[in-house]
C-alpha cells in the first residue's frame, strides 16, 4: 500500500518514552514499522510503552537511563545501533515566579530540557550512531518560541534555546543530509499538565481560551512527529511546527 | 520553625496593594481584593522558600483564613 509516511524498518530513538507524549510517539512510530529504542527512567512504565510498541519485539529496545548523568549518557550510547530518527521528548515542566526564580531552580530545567537533549544529540552525531538523511526532532513547546504564561518564564526560556539549538544544528548538519525539526505543542492531555500548582478548575478554564475547547491529545503531537522523521519531510530542516488548536492565533 | 506571625508577615510581603495591617491570622485571604492566582503562586512559592513545603493549588484553596494555612504549613513541615 502507498504510505509516504511510512517508517518500515528505520530506526527510532524516543527519549521520555514511559510517558504522554513520548509514548505515543514511540507507539505509533511502530505502527508504522519503526524500530525503537524507547529511554525512560521509570522501569514500570517504560515496559508499559514496551508492551505497547507494534511489531515484533526483537526489533525493539528498552533503556533506563537518567539524562542528566552524562557519563552514563555517554557510556550507553556506545552500545546503540545507528538510528535513522531521534526524537528528544524527555523534559520537565516547572512553575516558578521570576521573583523565585534561583539560579540553582533555572539550572535544574535548562539540565534536564535543554542540556541534555543537546548533548545526547551531540554525541550520537560525534559517534556517528545518526545514519545520511536521519531526522532528529525536538519537543519545544509554543511557550518560549511564542508566548508564555505566568510561572513559565524559565520554561520557556528552554524551549526557545532549543528551537535556536534546532536551526544552528540544522544549517551545521545540513551537508551529511541530517535534519532537525522541533515541535511547538500548546496545552497536551499527559501528566505533565496536571501538577500541584494548578487545580483542575484551573485547567478547566484555561481550556476555555483554545479556539477548540480543548487540549491536544498525545497522538497529535505523535502524527507530527511521525512527519519529520519520514520521507515526506525530507527537504524540511530547521523547522518548527505549531500544534496547538490555534491557540497562539488569538 | 517559623512563627504565626512571621508566616503572616511573609504572607503579607507577596501583595503590593493590600496594606499589611489588613493580614491577620482570621483574615479570610480569598475574600481579599488583591487575591489572584497570582498571588497564590508567589505564596506557594515563599512557603517553598521559607518552610520548604511544597503547598499544592488545593491546600490554597481549601485554606480559609490565614492561620489555617499556617497550620497546613505546619503539618506538612
Ligand atoms: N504536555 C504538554 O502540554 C506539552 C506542551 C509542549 C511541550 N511539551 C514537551 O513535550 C515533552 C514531553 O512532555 P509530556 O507532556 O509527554 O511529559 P510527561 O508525560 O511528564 O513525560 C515526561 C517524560 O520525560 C522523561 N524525563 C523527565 N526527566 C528526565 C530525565 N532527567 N532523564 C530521563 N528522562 C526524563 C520522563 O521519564 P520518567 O517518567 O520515566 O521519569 C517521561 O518519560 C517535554 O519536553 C515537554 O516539555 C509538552
Amino acid at each position: 500500500m502507498y504510505n509516504p509516511f511510512s517508517l518500515e524498518g528505520k530506526k527510532v530513538l524516543v527519549t521520555g518514552a514511559s510517558s504522554g507524549i513520548g509514548k505515543s510517539i514511540a507507539i505509533e512510530c511502530s505502527k508504522l514499522g519503526a524500530h525503537l529504542t524507547i529511554v525512560g527512567r521509570n522501569q514500570e512504565r517504560l515496559n508499559e510503552t514496551f508492551i505497547s510498541l507494534d511489531g515484533d519485539k526483537n526489533n525493539h529496545n528498552q533503556l533506563l537511563l537518567e539524562l542528566t548523568d552524562y557519563e552514563r549518557l555517554e557510556f550507553s550510547i556506545k552500545e546503540l545501533p545507528v538510528f535513522d530518527g531521534v526524537v528528544n521528548c524527555a523534559g520537565i515542566g516547572t512553575t516558578n515566579l521570576f521573583q523565585f526564580l534561583t539560579r540553582e531552580k533555572m539550572q535544574h530545567v535548562f539540565d534536564v530540557n535543554f542540556f541534555s537533549p543537546v548533548e545526547l544529540t551531540r554525541l550520537l552525531i560525534k559517534k556517528k550512531k545518526i545514519a545520511k538523511n536521519g531526522s532528529v526532532v525536538f519537543l519545544s513547546s509554543i511557550d518560549g518560541p511564542i508566548n508564555s504564561h505566568i510561572g513559565n518564564s524559565s520554561y520557556s526560556a528552554t524551549k526557545a534555546a532549543l528551537a535556536a539549538m534546532a536551526k544552528g544544528m540544522a544549517v551545521e548538519l545540513a551537508p551529511k543530509n541530517i535534519r532537525v525539526n522541533y515541535l511547538m505543542p500548546g496545552q497536551t492531555e499527559t501528566p505533565l499538565i496536571h501538577n500541584e500548582f494548578i487545580t483542575e478548575d484551573q485547567l478547566a478554564l484555561d481550556m476555555e481560551k483554545y479556539p477548540m475547547k480543548r487540549y491536544g491529545r498525545p497522538e497529535e503531537i505523535a502524527y507530527a512527529a511521525i512527519y519529520f522523521l519520514s520521507d515526506v519531510s525530507t527537504f524540511t530542516t530547521g523547522a518548527g511546527l505549531v500544534i496547538d488548536g490555534g491557540f497562539t492565533l488569538i | 520553625m517559623k512563627t504565626l506571625n512571621e508566616f503572616i508577615e511573609l504572607f503579607a510581603e507577596q501583595f503590593d496593594e493590600t496594606d499589611a495591617s489588613e493580614i491577620t491570622p482570621n483574615t479570610v485571604f480569598h475574600d481579599l481584593d488583591e487575591y489572584s492566582s497570582l498571588i497564590a503562586l508567589s505564596i506557594i512559592a515563599m512557603v517553598d522558600e521559607e518552610f520548604d513545603v511544597t503547598l499544592k493549588g488545593d491546600d490554597m484553596r481549601s485554606a480559609v483564613t490565614v492561620e489555617d494555612l499556617y497550620n497546613i504549613v505546619i503539618n506538612k513541615a
